[in-house]
C-alpha cells in the first residue's frame, strides 16, 4: 500500500489532469451533441493551441496573450474549416465525416511539422507559476500545476455560463436533444453549428495552450489526447456537458492512482472503465438514451 | 549425326558434322557472356529478392523510419544519414574512398543504389507493412531503420521470414542481438549493456558508490533491457534499485511516475526514456523538484534535447550516445562526414543519420568483398570480422550474435559558458573502444538461426 502522501498527490494530480482533460473533452462533446459529427480532428485542434502559445512566448512573456492567440487561431481555423469544408459533410453518413476530419487531422499536423519540424520546441512556464506548494506538509506540488486547475476551471465556468445561461446556450441545448426540432422552429441551424464548433475547437486550443508548458510540444502531441477525450466522452455521455467534466476528473483520477499501485495497468484501466459503461449504460453516465 | 549416305548406309560422324556442331559450340561459347553474364560467375540459387532484385541495373534499398511519433525528430536525423549515404555510394565521396572496397564508387557491385522511404509512425506495424511491400514490389535486397527497439525485432523477423538482410542502425535493446537475434539481422551500434558499462565508471566516480537509484523506464524491450543492464552494471558499485517506474512510450503526463519517484528516497534517477518523452519528461521533473532532490542522469542521450532543454538542465549531466560529431577530432572520416553532411542537410548530424549512414556503408562493403548480392554470401561477409575504417573508427561485427564491436562516447553536457557554438552541446569524457565492452555470448541469450530457417 503507498504512503498516504503518495496517494494524497496523486488523486491531487488526477484532478488537475483531469480537468485539463474535462476541457478538452466538452468542446468534443458539445460538437458532437450539436453537429452529431464526430471530430478526429480534435487533438490537431489542441496542437495548434500549444504551437501558438508557442509562438506568442516566443515573441513576449504574456500568457494572456497566449491563451488569447490560442482562442484567436482555433477561431480562424475552426471557421474557415467549417465554413469552407465541413459543412458539406453534415448530411453525409459517420464514415464519410470520420475520414474527413481524420484527413484534416493529418493535413494540420504535417503542416505543422513542415513549419516547425519534427523537434520539441520550449514553452516555459510563466512566472508567476514556478514555485511549490506545500499542502500542509503532507505533499508538495508546482505551483503551475495547481494553477492549471484554476484556469481550466474559469474557461469550464465560462462554457458552463454560455449554455446554460444564454439564449444561445438555450438554442445550442435543444439542438442537441432534437436539431430537427429546432430547425423545424426556425432557429438559423448553421449559424449555430458555426458557433458551436468554433467554441469547441476554441476549447481544445486553450486546453493545449494550458498544457503546453507542461509537456514536449511536438506535432504529435494531441493524438494521445484525443484518444482519452473520446474515452471521457463515451463515459460520460455523448453530448453531455456534465459527462465531460465529471468523466473528465474520473479518467484523471483513474490513470493516476493506478499509477501509485501498478504502474502497468494505468493506460489499461480507463478502458477497462469505458468497458464497464458501455455494457452496464451504454449511454454514458449522462448521457440520453437514442443519441447516439 | 546419323546420315544416310550415298550409298545408303547410315553413317556416324562425318566430317561436316564435327565441324558445324564444333563451330556452333564455339559460338555459343562466346556469345554466352554477351547473352547471360552471371552463368559464367559462380551460380547462386534463389533466396528472396535474390536475382530478382538485380536483374537491371539498380539494386534497391528501402528504409524505415518515424517520421511521425514520439521518435520523430530522431527518425528525421536517421533518414537524411540515409540518403547521404546513398548518395555518397552513388557518386563516391572521402567516406567511401576509405573503404577499399568502396573507392571505385559508382554503386554497389557496378549496380545504382534506389532507395524508398515509408514513416513507420514509431511502431512496428507500419514499419513492416512498408517493409513487405518494399520487398514484394520493389525487390528490396536491404532494409534498414528503426529508432525504437520493436520495429529493429519487427524488421528482423521479417527479414529472416523473408530473406532480406536488415541492418538494425539504431536500436539499443539488448534483445535486438540476443533473444531476438536473426541470421538476416545486423546491429552496429552499441547495445545497452555496453552503454552501461562503460558509463558505471565514469558515473560511480563522479557520483559516488553504494547510492540508491530510481529508474523511469520506458515499456517496452529497449526500456527493460536498459534497466537490466544499468542494475547490472552499477551493482558492482553497490547501486541498489530504489524503483523502476514503467511509463509507455509516448507518455504526455509523467506526473504519477515522477511522484513515486520523488517520493523513493533515491539519491539518483535514470531517466531511460527517448525523444518526446524524454523532453517532456525531463521538463515535468523540473517542474517537480526532482532535481532539487536528487542527481539527474540520461544514461542514453535523445539528440536535440540539449536545444529543447538547456544548460540549466543538462550542464554537467553525464550519459552516453551512440555516436556524437564532437567525434570529428579524433577520427579524421567523421570530419568529412559531418562536413558533406552539413553543407546537404545545414545542420550537424547526431547520432541516428550517423548510424544509418555507417551501416549502408557497412552493407555495401561486404556486399563488394562478397562478390554478390546473394544473401548467404553478404551474411558471411558481414560475419568474417573484416575490420572497415569508418565514421567511428574501425568497426566490425561479432560473427556469433551479429552485434557490432563499436566504440561508446561518454560525454558530459556543457554549461552555458562551455558553450563555443552552434550544436556544441557536449564534452566528450571519453571514448570507450567496443571490444572491452561486450557482452559475454553466452549471457545474450542469442540462438542464431540458420539462413534456411524461417
Amino acid at each position: 500500500m503507498p504512503p498516504m502522501a503518495l496517494l494524497l498527490s496523486q488523486a491531487f494530480s488526477g484532478f488537475a489532469f483531469g480537468t485539463l482533460l474535462a476541457l478538452m473533452s466538452s468542446g468534443l462533446t458539445i460538437i458532437f451533441g450539436t453537429l452529431g459529427f464526430v471530430n478526429f480532428a480534435h487533438g490537431a485542434m489542441f496542437m495548434l493551441g500549444a504551437y501558438a502559445a508557442f509562438v506568442v512566448l516566443t515573441w513576449s512573456h504574456s500568457y494572456i496573450a497566449a491563451l488569447a492567440a490560442g482562442a484567436a487561431v482555433l477561431l480562424i481555423v475552426s471557421v474557415v474549416l467549417e465554413r469552407g469544408l465541413l459543412r458539406f459533410f453534415y448530411a453525409r453518413p459517420p464514415e464519410d465525416q470520420l475520414l474527413v476530419t481524420f484527413g484534416l487531422s493529418v493535413m494540420l499536423i504535417e503542416g505543422i511539422r513542415y513549419f516547425f519540424g519534427s523537434d520539441s520546441q520550449r514553452v516555459s512556464q510563466p512566472n508567476w507559476g514556478d514555485g511549490i506548494v506545500n499542502f500542509g506538509g503532507l505533499f508538495y506540488y508546482p505551483l503551475y500545476r495547481v494553477e492549471v486547475i484554476g484556469i481550466a476551471a474559469a474557461f469550464l465556468l465560462a462554457l458552463y455560463l454560455l449554455l446554460y445561461h444564454t439564449s444561445v446556450g438555450l438554442m445550442v441545448r435543444a439542438g442537441i436533444e432534437d436539431r430537427l426540432m429546432v430547425g423545424l422552429l426556425g432557429i438559423d441551424v448553421r449559424k449555430m453549428f458555426l458557433l458551436v464548433f468554433a467554441v469547441g475547437a476554441m476549447a481544445a486550443g486553450i486546453a493545449g495552450v494550458i498544457f503546453a508548458p507542461l509537456s514536449a510540444v511536438i506535432p504529435d502531441m494531441g493524438t494521445p489526447f484525443l484518444i482519452q477525450a473520446f474515452v471521457v466522452v463515451v463515459i460520460g455521455g455523448l453530448g453531455s456537458f456534465g459527462g465531460a467534466i465529471v468523466g473528465g476528473i474520473l479518467v484523471g483520477e483513474l490513470l493516476s492512482l493506478t499509477t501509485a499501485f501498478n504502474p502497468d495497468y494505468s493506460q489499461v484501466s480507463i478502458y477497462l472503465a469505458m468497458t464497464l459503461v458501455l455494457v452496464l449504460r451504454p449511454r454514458g453516465l449522462f448521457g440520453a438514451v437514442g443519441r447516439i | 549425326m546419323n546420315r544416310t549416305g550415298t550409298s545408303g548406309a547410315t553413317r556416324g560422324f562425318t566430317r561436316r558434322g564435327v565441324l558445324t556442331t564444333g563451330i556452333g559450340v564455339g559460338a555459343a561459347g562466346l556469345l554466352a557472356p554477351l547473352a547471360a553474364p552471371h552463368v559464367w560467375a559462380k551460380s547462386y540459387p534463389t533466396m528472396g529478392t535474390f536475382p530478382a532484385g538485380v536483374q537491371g541495373k539498380a539494386v534497391f534499398a528501402a528504409g524505415l523510419f518515424p517520421l511521425t511519433g514520439a521518435y520523430a525528430s530522431l527518425g528525421q536525423d536517421e533518414k537524411k544519414g540515409f540518403e547521404l549515404a546513398i548518395e555518397h555510394l552513388n557518386k563516391g565521396s572521402d567516406v567511401t574512398a576509405a573503404v577499399p572496397s568502396l573507392k571505385k564508387g559508382g554503386g554497389v557491385l557496378g549496380k545504382k543504389l534506389e532507395s524508398g522511404i515509408a514513416d513507420s509512425q514509431t511502431h512496428s506495424n507500419p514499419a513492416v507493412q512498408a517493409a513487405t511491400r518494399f520487398i514484394d514490389t520493389n525487390n528490396a535486397m536491404v532494409m534498414t531503420g528503426a529508432i525504437s527497439s520493436a520495429i529493429a525485432v519487427a524488421l528482423e523477423e521479417l527479414g529472416q521470414r523473408k530473406k532480406v538482410i536488415y541492418m538494425g542502425d539504431v536500436t539499443a535493446s539488448n534483445a535486438t542481438t540476443g533473444k531476438n537475434c536473426q541470421r538476416f539481422g545486423f546491429r552496429l551500434m552499441p547495445d545497452n549493456y555496453m552503454f552501461c558499462q562503460a558509463l558505471a565508471p565514469v558515473l560511480a566516480k563522479a557520483l559516488g558508490h553504494n547510492l540508491k537509484a530510481a529508474y523511469l523506464v520506458p515499456d517496452y524491450t529497449f526500456g527493460t533491457s536498459l534497466y537490466t543492464s544499468l542494475t547490472h552494471a552499477f551493482a558492482k558499485y553497490g547501486w541498489t534499485s530504489a524503483t523502476e517506474q514503467l511509463a509507455p512510450l509516448g507518455s504526455t503526463d509523467f506526473t504519477s511516475y515522477l511522484l513515486n519517484i520523488a517520493n523513493s528516497g533515491a539519491d539518483v534517477m535514470f531517466n531511460e526514456t527517448v525523444g518526446a518523452d524524454e523532453v517532456t519528461s525531463t521538463k515535468q521533473a523540473v517542474q517537480f523538484g526532482i532535481m532539487k532532490k536528487m542527481k539527474y542522469v540520461i544514461p542514453l542521450l535523445s539528440p536535440f534535447i540539449y536545444k529543447s532543454m538547456g544548460p540549466e538542465v543538462l550542464g554537467g549531466m553525464y550519459g552516453t550516445m551512440p555516436w556524437y560529431w564532437g567525434m570529428q577530432e579524433k577520427f579524421p572520416l567523421a570530419k568529412s562526414f559531418v562536413a558533406d553532411f552539413h553543407k546537404k542537410f545545414n545542420y550537424v548530424p547526431r547520432f541516428c543519420a550517423a548510424q544509418c549512414y555507417n551501416s549502408m556503408i557497412m552493407w555495401a562493403d561486404a556486399v563488394e568483398r562478397a562478390g554478390t548480392f546473394y544473401p548467404p554470401e553478404v551474411i558471411k561477409a558481414l560475419e568474417s570480422g573484416y575490420k572497415v575504417d569508418t565514421i567511428a573508427g574501425k568497426v566490425w561485427f561479432r560473427a556469433e550474435d551479429h552485434q557490432g564491436v563499436s566504440p561508446v562516447p561518454v560525454v558530459q553536457g556543457k554549461t552555458k559558458t562551455e558553450i563555443k557554438g552552434e550544436a556544441d552541446n557536449y564534452k566528450l569524457i571519453e571514448v570507450v573502444s567496443g571490444e572491452e565492452l561486450m557482452e559475454p555470448l553466452k549471457d545474450t541469450g542469442c540462438h542464431m538461426p540458420t539462413t534456411t530457417a524461417a
